[in-house]
Formats: C-alpha cells, sequence, structure tokens
C-alpha cells in the first residue's frame, strides 16, 4: 500500500499541471498586497468609518492579519476551482492518458488504487490551501506587519493581536477540511468522465448552483440549505468570531465529513464495476 | 493434463447495448503455446483480451487462468501474468525507468535488476532515463512490451504488438516473440489482424469473426486444412482452363478476374504447371492459396456468412 500511495504522490507531483493551481495563488496573492500597499487608505477607511465617528481607533488596522483575512475571504470563491484542476485529473487522467491498462491489470485490487489515489487528491487539496494560507500571511506580515485584527461583519469583533495567530492556523486546518469535500466530489466525476475538463465543469457546476440555490431568499431554496454541502464551506471564518462557536464548527465538520465519505463511497462503486475502455 | 492449461474461457461473452463484442468464446492455451488470436479490425480481440485482464467483466461465461477463476482469484492470477493491451501508453512526463518501477511495484517487487534486465531485453538500457515523450512509437511498444515482461511471468498477453511499427520495428518485435517463446517458461498470447504474422510466429491459433469463434487449433494443421487454391495467370486464359480442367486431380477451374483459380490437391501444382507448358501456354504466374488465407481475406474484406475450411475437422480438440 505505501509503494502505491508513493507512486500516486511521485505522479501527482512530477505532473507539470499539478502546479497550475500553487502557480495561480503565488501570483494572485503578491499581486493584491502591492496593491494594498500602494492603497492611499481610502479602502480601510471605508470600512471602518463607521466606527472612527464613534470609536478612537488606536494602532494599525490594516495589517498583514487583516490582508490575510481579506484575501481569504476574497479568493474563497475561487478555490474550488483550483481544487478541481488537481483532484478532477486524478482518475480522468489516467483514462487520457491510456495508462489505467498500465495501473489496472497488476496483481492489486482497483479498491487500493482508487484508495490511493483519493489520498493523494486529499493531500493536494490540502497542501494548496495551506500554501495559500500560508503565503497570505507571511507576505502579509512581512509587508503590513501585525496588529489587532479587525472583523467585519454583523457585528464588529476586534482580535487582540495575540490571540490572532492560532485563529489561523484553525482557520486554515478548517479551510482544508472543506476543500477536501468539494475535492471528493472532483474525484468523483473524475471517475465517470475520460477527460480533464469534465470533473472541472462539474464540480463548480454543483457548487455554482449550491451557492445560488444557499444565497437566494425563496422559501423552498431556503429549506434546501442545510442539505447542500457549500452551506457548510464557510466554516473556517468562524473560528474568527468571538467567542469561537464550536457547536456550530462542529456539526459542519461533520456534515461536510459525511459528504466526502459519500462521494468517496460512490466513486468506489463506480470504480469497482468500471469497463476500462480507455 | 489440466495443469498444463494456462487460459480457458467458457462461454465468454461481453454485450455492449443490445450488440454482442464477443460472444460464446471458448478458448484454450496450453503451456508452452503461442497463441495467435487472429480477426479483422472490430471482431472482438481487444474486448476478449480486455477480460482475459480483468480490464472489463464479462456479461456472460468466465475466464480461468491457471486453473482458477480470475474473477475469484485475481490478484493470484494476474501477478503471474504481463499484459500489452492495445498501444502502448505510458505516463509520457516520467522517464521509461520511473515508468517501470510504477508497475513493478504494483507486483510488489521493485527490483532494480529486473528493470534492467527488461530493459536489455528491448533494447532500452541506453534510453531507459529519457522521458517516454521522447520516444518514438517503436520504442514505446517495446517498452510496453519490456513492462509486460517485469517480474518473469508465465504468462504473455501481447495484443497487436507490431501495430504501427515500421518494418524494421516489426522484425524486432516478431524476433523477440520468437526468443521469448524459445525460452520454453513463457505462454504467449498474440493478437493480429494479420494471418501471416501469427503463421510466422504461433503454434496454435483461433480465428474471431464478429465476436464469435470460428476456428481454433494448430496452425500447421489449420493451414494444411480444407482444399487447396492455385491461382494461375496463363494465357490465353479459355485455352488454359480447358487444358488444367483435362488434368487428374482437378476438382474446378474456373475464370476469375483475369485468373484461373484452380481447386488441386497441393501435390499436384508441378504437374498443372508442366501440363500448360506443354499445352504451349504462356505462364505467367502460379500461386498456391490455402483456403484458411482464402477465408481470412474473405472476413477481413467484409464478406458474410463465410465457409469455414475444415472446420469439422479442426474446431474439435486436436491435440492428444
Amino acid at each position: 500500500m505505501k509503494s502505491i500511495l508513493g507512486n500516486e504522490i511521485v505522479k501527482t507531483a512530477l505532473k507539470w499541471r499539478s502546479y497550475i493551481s500553487f502557480l495561480t495563488i503565488a501570483i494572485i496573492i503578491p499581486l493584491i498586497d502591492v496593491g494594498l500597499l500602494f492603497e492611499k487608505g481610502g479602502w480601510a477607511r471605508g470600512m471602518t468609518r463607521g466606527l472612527a465617528s464613534d470609536f478612537l481607533i488606536v494602532g494599525n488596522i490594516k495589517n498583514g492579519f487583516f490582508i490575510t483575512y481579506f484575501i481569504l475571504n476574497a479568493l474563497w470563491i475561487h478555490v474550488p476551482f483550483l481544487i478541481t484542476l488537481g483532484a478532477g485529473d486524478q482518475l480522468a487522467g489516467e483514462a487520457t492518458g491510456g495508462t489505467f491498462r498500465l495501473l489496472l491489470t497488476r496483481p492489486v485490487s482497483r479498491s487500493y488504487i482508487l484508495f490511493a489515489k483519493y489520498v493523494t487528491t486529499l493531500v493536494y487539496a490540502g497542501a494548496l490551501v495551506v500554501f495559500m494560507g500560508v503565503l497570505s500571511l507571511a507576505l502579509g506580515t512581512a509587508l503590513f506587519g501585525t496588529g489587532d485584527l479587525l472583523v467585519p461583519g454583523r457585528d464588529l469583533t476586534i482580535l487582540a493581536e495575540s490571540d490572532v495567530l492560532w485563529r489561523m492556523a484553525a482557520g486554515i486546518a478548517l479551510a482544508t477540511w472543506g476543500m477536501c469535500t468539494v475535492a471528493s466530489l472532483a474525484f468523483l466525476f473524475s471517475s465517470l468522465v475520460e477527460n480533464g475538463i469534465g470533473p472541472i465543469i462539474g464540480t463548480m457546476a454543483v457548487i455554482i448552483v449550491s451557492y445560488i440555490i444557499g444565497n437566494l431568499p425563496v422559501e423552498l431554496f431556503t429549506a434546501m440549505k442545510p442539505y447542500l454541502f457549500t452551506t457548510y464551506l464557510d466554516l473556517w471564518a468562524k473560528v474568527f468570531e468571538d467567542p469561537v462557536p464550536w457547536e456550530t464548527i462542529r456539526h459542519s465538520m461533520l456534515v461536510l465529513g459525511g459528504f466526502s465519505v459519500g462521494f468517496y463511497a460512490v466513486t468506489w462503486y463506480i470504480f469497482q464495476k468500471k469497463d476500462v475502455l480507455s | 493434463m489440466s495443469s498444463d492449461v494456462i487460459l480457458q474461457t467458457f462461454g465468454l461473452g461481453k454485450r455492449y447495448g443490445k450488440r454482442w463484442a464477443v460472444r460464446d468464446l471458448d478458448l484454450t492455451v496450453r503451456r508452452g503455446d503461442v497463441f495467435g488470436f487472429l480477426g479483422p479490425n472490430g471482431a472482438g480481440k481487444s474486448t476478449t483480451i480486455r477480460m482475459l485482464l480483468s480490464l472489463i467483466k464479462p456479461t456472460a461465461g468466465h475466464v480461468d487462468l491457471f486453473g482458477r477463476s480470475l474473477q475469484k482469484h485475481r490478484s493470484a492470477a494476474l501477478r503471474r501474468v504481463g499484459g500489452l493491451v492495445e498501444r502502448a501508453d505510458f505516463y509520457s512526463y516520467l522517464s521509461a525507468r520511473r515508468n517501470l518501477e510504477i508497475v513493478a511495484s504494483l507486483r510488489g517487487d521493485d527490483s532494480h535488476t529486473d528493470i534492467d534486465r527488461v530493459l536489455d531485453i528491448v533494447g532500452l538500457t541506453a534510453r531507459a532515463a529519457d522521458r517516454v515523450k521522447a520516444y518514438s512509437h517503436g520504442m514505446k511498444q517495446r517498452l510496453g512490451i519490456a513492462q509486460a515482461l517485469l517480474g518473469g511471468p508465465e504468462f504473455v498477453v501481447l495484443d497487436e504488438p507490431t501495430t504501427g511499427l515500421d518494418p524494421q520495428g516489426i522484425k524486432e518485435v516478431r524476433e523477440l516473440i520468437r526468443q521469448l517463446s524459445q525460452s520454453g517458461t513463457v505462454t504467449i498470447f498474440l493478437s493480429s489482424h494479420l494471418l501471416a504474422e501469427i503463421e510466422q510466429t504461433a503454434t496454435h491459433m483461433a480465428i474471431i469473426n464478429k465476436g464469435t469463434l470460428a476456428v481454433q487449433g494448430r496452425v500447421a494443421d489449420l493451414l494444411a486444412a480444407g482444399p487447396h487454391l492455385v491461382r494461375i495467370d496463363a494465357r490465353p486464359l479459355d485455352r488454359a482452363v480447358d487444358l488444367l480442367r483435362a488434368v487428374p486431380g482437378v476438382e474446378r477451374a474456373e475464370i476469375v478476374d483475369a485468373w484461373i483459380e484452380c481447386a488441386a490437391h497441393p501435390d499436384s501444382t508441378p504437374l498443372l504447371t508442366r501440363q500448360l507448358l506443354e499445352g504451349g501456354m504462356a505462364v505467367h504466374a502460379v500461386i498456391p492459396r490455402r483456403s484458411l488465407e482464402e477465408y481470412f481475406l474473405a472476413i477481413t474484406e467484409g464478406a458474410s456468412d463465410v465457409h469455414v475450411p475444415g472446420e469439422s475437422g479442426a474446431r474439435k480438440e486436436d491435440r492428444p
């Protein structure tokens, strides 16, 4: 099993396609940072205008923590797309390349191969989210320094500087958990088709439709909302609330985990029965 | 002896929608055979081979490898089998050696000596570090054979291994197959759409057409079976036909497409020629055609309901 997993990790790590997502993030985050660096402050003032009239704000609001939080929020909708680039290729890529014939005529059960590929997919998703989080945090604090984190929202929360770093770590971990569900869905679509584009389109279609249903104030849609996994993808942002709603986070984790297991089970069933014709 | 049977299929069939790609296929391959699996394109060869290697699941019947059900003992069976199915595809962004390492590790043994051994057999040692992307079609095909030989399998399944190769490549692959079969330890299952290829390399063969088995047996027996046909170009044609009809042992002589087709015993060809020459004919060509060849040409050219020569005798198990 170890060597089979090793194969899959190596195959993914040596494939140029795997790095497109990382490259995108490595370009977009410095771009945002530089953009904010030259921003003359109208933006930060705009967000806090209401406060400035009532409170005396001391210290540096536009700090690395705030920038990181801002970037994670802004990119959140787009990360699933980057996840599917890699995850959707795991099975479909073998079909396209004709290499399933190489893998599945060996004395290893399909379940093992599938499991190794699934673990690789999750590792990929996790690596991407951690990369995104660490890069924005490192670059943000390097360029803007640290300070108290002002969390915009319905109730304005201000988190003390010393209270922020662990929340960042927890947020990245929870974001990884959520993206594993997205990766599982892309993995499922990947088992259905023999091209690399199908799983990306399929996954994004599901996510976009789910987001729309989840956000339209229509009674029927509101009733459906708890059954959509996208409803729970914002769990990472909850660690920035004060106090942290651990019960909500636990529930979101369970639901997302359940979806991941479900997606994997369906994939397993399809893959067992699949006739390899590529 | 049943222990000598490497592969046996029982009523094997695969249906796609309403169409049977393969139906009621009973094949028997014994230890040491070079088994040629012959059929025109689209006859069901690849579908059959994919079932033998568990890539697709039969709709009907089952496959026994080494006397045990492939479905129930998949891993144990496949450990003793190496296969190349259709075009040799690899991870093109990885080196040939890395590709072989991946395959070897799936067999549970990735010793470098074994990888070196198969690279040496197919003559790719010097290029092993190159990415497969840079390989020519022929080199990929050779690498395909190399991966099929990893771990020293007892049964090697090669699906059209010479397809797309240049004449030199074809020669090399055939030579390789001959060497393997002469080692005596490997049983080879070889598919092809060329009778000449099977004739040159195989000891036994089966012909499949439209998904069903047409004939199966020893290559030598099958090729000798049935009446022989001689195609003759001798001028003037009509007088030559009359002369041939008078020769004892000639069953039939007629003009087909400006050739004379003459059904006669194979040994009578010199006699036919002499009669024509003595009758003052200008003999341009005398080409013996075996009936299996005629049959195979007919099915590859798309004729339906072709009579299978020597079917009654050859289809039965003809080995002791």
